[in-house]
């Protein structure tokens, strides 16, 4: 039965492409916008915490204790705050994807060489231009490596959204009655590729932000 | 502030760190003139990068004063008056995402500078330094071995052209053999440029070198002895610094002269050692001893005899 499921699923992404196409976006939509605004908290604080040399055991403390508790949860602790809708599942996914950027921004800018830190704040750079200047490009790597945790943990979790109305891929996935379990394998495979992709897109800027800060090394 | 040279004075300055009862720099005072080369040695301890740093305000001072050509340190926006001295450690610290180009030009960028001049500058710098001005601009610190980093370490500190360069332990991590070439380059540099440099160092050997004037400290950062190598060698001021300057230093001593510096009796070409007029007297007398022989003949830079020096001469 699952097997036959599995060529249905392929039998359906072909006569529903435009379906998928329009979850995929949302899907897409709720989480990059989900991580655009993670990346707004997590990266500053990250930054600065790190280019100080501590404080990250309470961020992520406090980061660590809203991702405890799980996404359905949280979800549904969201509804009685911002109602059903996008915004409601976009906290849930910022909750989540907030711990590791702001980890890997911590550690990506406090392992910086010190050195290299100390010569610059003794040949004259202000504190915001250390961090601009030298910590922030030599620890792009590590930092962008902790955006694609992110991004795979979001993508993969922003489905549960269509369990609240959130639409997108999930959306298919809630409604085996009428997509069939073709339909649900075939938004499960597109959920996959689209976390997949999304890891190897940010992959390829990570190598390539590597090879520009440690050129030839 | 000028970038002539600028005349630097530690006036009772005292660092004692937050939570510790004694001192990491005790009431030092001590005037560096002008275009000097001012050596700061001492044992672990001592406080003689704990001084260097105060200069530039990497430490804050915790009482007294630091002067640079009679104006406070503390008068200075901390930012300009980084920017306004050459700083250059012992790991050299260069952004490995930069060029040398983009490393040198560290300061002159900040200052707001013009491409062409910041171009300029880097070439001037890096033939001064005696690196080559087209290949290494475009490199990176990690195509370069470490003598050569230590080299762009110091053209960057000198890209604004400072009236002081603060330099802590600069070839401390440098083999023996390239370490006593960036020495001689160093002074030959100093030359052309004479800055006002404070030099961190716990080698007495390299302290005697390249200082005009030795500053030792003692544990707890307390000036034992302030004096020219010479000074400091012949006449020290009591045993810490004695022991600390070691049981050869009437050989040491011998490092600061050369052949030239002494009166020859007249040349008598007898088959005698031939040495040149800039051979130090300790180099000399080894000379002597190995050959087993009494005199040496001087010879000028082209090989022309200037006169004899006797052995007894060398130690007089």
């Amino acid at each position: 039965m699952v097997s036959s499921a599995f060529v249905d699923a392929f039998r359906f992404m072909p006569s529903h492409f435009s379906l998928l196409l329009e979850k995929a976006a949302q899907t897409a939509e709720l989480a990059f916008a989900a991580l655009a605004i993670a990346l707004l908290i997590a990266l500053p604080i990250g930054l600065w915490l790190g280019h100080r040399h501590r404080g990250l055991p309470l961020a992520l403390g406090v980061s660590s204790l809203g991702r405890s508790l799980p996404s359905v949860v949280l979800i549904g602790l969201g509804i009685a705050i911002l109602g059903v809708g996008f915004w409601n599942n976009a906290l849930a996914l910022v909750v989540l994807a907030v711990p590791p950027i702001l980890t890997n921004t911590y550690f990506a800018v406090e392992g910086v060489d010190s050195d290299a830190v100390e010569a610059a704040r003794g040949i004259g750079l202000t504190e915001t231009q250390i961090l601009t200047r030298v910590e922030l490009p030599l620890g792009l790597p590590l930092l962008l490596a902790g955006l694609r945790i992110a991004a795979v943990f979001v993508i993969a979790t922003a489905t549960i959204a269509g369990i609240f109305g959130g639409g997108g891929l999930g959306d298919i996935m809630a409604r085996q009655v009428t997509y069939g379990l073709g339909g649900v394998f075939a938004a499960a495979i597109w959920v996959a590729g689209l976390a997949l992709l999304t890891a190897a897109a940010l992959a390829l800027v990570q190598r390539a932000a590597s090879r520009r800060m440690a050129p030839r090394a | 502030m000028p970038t002539e040279a600028a005349e630097l004075v530690f006036d009772e300055a005292t660092k004692v760190y937050p939570g510790r009862d004694a001192a990491a720099v005790d009431h030092l005072s001590l005037t560096v003139p002008a275009g000097e080369i001012c050596v700061l040695v001492g044992p672990s301890g001592g406080g003689k990068t704990t001084a260097l740093k105060l200069v530039n305000r990497l430490i804050p001072l915790t009482s007294g004063y630091i002067r640079i050509d009679g104006r406070q340190i503390g008068d200075y926006d901390v930012t300009e008056l980084r920017r306004s001295i050459g700083y250059v450690i012992q790991q050299v610290g260069l952004f490995p995402h930069m060029t040398i180009e983009g490393n040198i030009g560290t300061v002159p960028r900040l200052l707001g500078w013009k491409r062409e001049r910041i171009r300029d500058r880097v070439g001037e710098l890096l033939e001064l330094v005696g690196l080559d001005p087209e290949e290494d601009r475009k490199r990176f610190p990690a195509e370069l071995s470490g003598g050569q980093r230590q080299r762009v370490g110091l053209a960057r500190a000198l890209a604004a052209n400072p009236a002081l360069m603060l330099m802590d332990e600069p070839f401390g991590a440098i083999d023996p053999i390239v370490r006593a070439r960036l020495q001689d380059e160093f002074l030959r540099l100093h030359r052309e440029v004479r800055k006002t440099v404070v030099f961190v160092t716990h080698d007495v050997d390299e302290a005697i070198k390249v200082g005009d004037r030795i500053a030792i400290l003692r544990e707890g950062g307390r000036l034992a002895q302030y004096d020219t190598p010479q000074q400091i060698l012949e006449h020290p001021v009591d045993d810490f610094v004695a022991d600390f300057v070691g049981r050869d230093r009437a050989l040491k001593a011998l490092t600061l002269k050369t052949l030239g510096d002494l009166e020859l009796s007249p040349a008598t070409d007898d088959g005698l050692p031939r040495l040149s007029a800039d051979t130090s007297l300790r180099d000399a007398l080894a000379v002597a001893v190995a050959e087993r022989r009494e005199a040496l003949l001087v010879v000028g830079p082209d090989g022309s005899p200037l006169g004899v020096a006797k052995r007894e001469d060398l130690l007089r």
